[in-house]
């Protein structure tokens, strides 16, 4: 039996209006044009992104991949909002940040933590808690409301940030690693709910990973970044059908050139 | 779902563990505490010390039971000024550390008086505030508000800045202004260090509310401390220490156990180091 429960999974949690920079005529997805980021260090100041440039249309899948320490992680926090760039220009749709850890309160139940988004806006505690209910059960967690994060598996935890992420309803996904910390096997299973998910209810996603088997699996297309400062070097599309095969030959090929831009 | 369960039992072992080594520790503070009653009461039976000095442990056990009525009455007097006063104290600390964590200004005016009336000898100021705010409650409260506060703002302090960046960050990221990421997330992650500081309060509010009687007053445990030395009533006045003494054990022990029941998932984060 998988240990991460079922896999018929259905991301839908309802996308809201933007309502920071509202623009008739919907989306626009994510444009990064020539951003420079830098941080005063111990030693001097430390340029994160040096001319950093990335497009995400909307409901395209955008992985980043790129050593540590590239600043792709600063990259994401420029597209959400929470930093802005030193030079450069930055236009998105409002977009959320999954970071790379759960950071799931230990006092909430696993659906009081996905709830949070909504309680964070405003939204009362019951209305919250049978709002968060579908989007909760989609996330593959029925059973597991009140459970306590200590009580959930990594894979579970990681579910349930994703279903908060969801429900901050917003239409672009900003993900931090967000299979970082889990083992192999659930990783993978992770990638495929996932995949499926995405493939049912699309959003514009940029998925930070270092990860390169990651990226060609769930993307429709590679950034590669340099070592720091951090720019985008290579751009590999992924014109693959889903759902993708890791075995698959063109993966396979895909992730060798990945990896080769990589070096 | 196996491994969630395969956590948990190991989880539970854990805590079992924990609590073996507790009550060991307690077994030990028992047969110390025994041997140091044994060493006093041969000391004092050895007749090298007059027990109008230092009564042996069975005179103080006597004392507290012929007296236990004026003990009862003046016991319940201390015990509600402290009661009183570590509540007083536990809100304002609240309110003073939730305003400081607010604003940088205000923490950088406020703080270093903060620290300076901690400076203000008690002792000294007890009988003015008598003169100042009267022979009943309000000084003795003010007295023990006064010196008990301090701590639990400071550990209150230290709990809200000790919060994960990340999770501000995340707050922002979901769309939270600082007064929902104050009630949704900082204020519960400070609720432990709030009572970490109140439980380091605790002893110390006892011995305020005795200065706080002896500088005016006609009734508690600490008058009746006052008025039972110079009547050489000495085992009475060792028999109202062991029950101020006692009392701030419980307090302290309630507290641990509030703090337990109420806040859980803080005694787990603390054992296993870090939550992450």
């Amino acid at each position: 039996m998988p240990a991460e429960g079922a896999d018929v999974v259905r991301i839908e949690a309802p996308v809201e209006e933007p309502r920071v920079r509202e623009e008739p005529g919907g989306q626009r997805g994510v444009v990064v044009e020539a951003v420079t980021r830098a941080f005063v260090g111990r030693d001097g100041p430390v340029v994160a992104l040096d001319g950093m440039s990335l497009v995400a249309a909307p409901r395209e899948v955008v992985a980043v991949v790129g050593p540590s320490g590239c600043g792709k992680s600063t990259l994401l926090e420029l597209v959400c909002g929470l930093q802005r760039p030193d030079t450069g220009r930055i236009e998105a749709d409002p977009a959320v940040l999954m970071p790379q850890r759960d950071l799931l309160l230990p006092w909430c139940s696993a659906l009081d933590n996905a709830a949070l988004a909504l309680r964070a806006r405003g939204v009362g505690r019951q209305e919250a808690s049978s709002r968060a209910r579908e989007t909760f059960s989609a996330a593959g967690l029925e059973g597991f409301e009140r459970a306590l994060p200590h009580e959930l598996s990594g894979g579970m935890r990681q579910r349930v940030a994703f279903a908060r992420t969801l429900l901050a309803g917003k239409p672009v996904l900003a993900l931090d690693e967000p299979f970082g910390a889990l083992d192999a096997l659930t990783r993978e299973r992770m990638q495929d709910w996932l995949a499926t998910g995405l493939a049912r209810e699309p959003r514009t996603v940029l998925l930070v990973t270092h990860d390169v088997e990651e990226a060609v699996v769930l993307a429709d297309r590679v950034v590669i970044m340099s070592p720091r400062p951090g720019q985008a070097v290579a751009t590999l599309d992924v014109p693959l059908p889903r759902p993708r095969d890791r075995t698959d030959p063109s993966v396979v090929e895909l992730r060798a050139a990945a990896r080769e831009a990589l070096e | 779902m196996r491994v969630a369960g395969g956590r948990e039992a190991s989880g539970s072992g854990g805590t079992r563990a924990g609590g073996a080594r507790r009550g060991g520790g307690l077994h030990a503070a028992a047969i110390l505490a025994l041997a140091l009653l044994a060493a006093w009461e041969l000391y004092a039976r050895s007749g090298d010390v007059d027990d109008l000095i230092l009564p042996a442990p069975t005179e103080v056990g006597q004392a507290l039971w012929e007296d236990r009525d004026l003990l009862a009455d003046n016991f319940a007097v201390t015990a509600g000024e402290v009661v009183l006063g570590l509540l007083l104290a536990l809100a304002a600390a609240a309110l003073l550390a939730s305003a400081l964590h607010f604003s940088t200004a205000v923490r950088r005016a406020v703080y270093p008086l903060l620290v300076a009336s901690q400076t203000v000898p008690i002792v000294v100021v007890a009988p003015l505030l008598v003169v100042w705010f009267g022979y009943d409650l309000a000084p003795k409260l003010a007295i023990i508000a006064l010196i008990c506060f301090f701590p639990i703002v400071v550990t209150g302090l230290d709990g809200l800045a000790g919060i994960d960046p990340d999770l501000r960050k995340l707050m922002r990221t979901l769309d939270a202004g600082p007064w929902r990421t104050f009630r949704l997330v900082e204020l519960p992650a400070a609720l432990p260090s709030l009572l970490s500081g109140a439980r380091i309060a605790v002893a110390i509010a006892v011995i305020g509310a005795v200065l706080a009687e002896q500088a005016g007053s006609s009734e508690g445990l600490g008058h009746l401390l006052l008025q039972a030395t110079p009547q050489l009533e000495t085992a009475r006045a060792y028999a109202a220490v062991v029950l101020l003494s006692a009392f701030a054990i419980a307090l302290f022990g309630g507290l641990s156990l509030l703090e337990r029941l109420a806040l859980p998932w803080a005694h787990r984060t603390r054992a296993s180091g870090a939550s992450q």
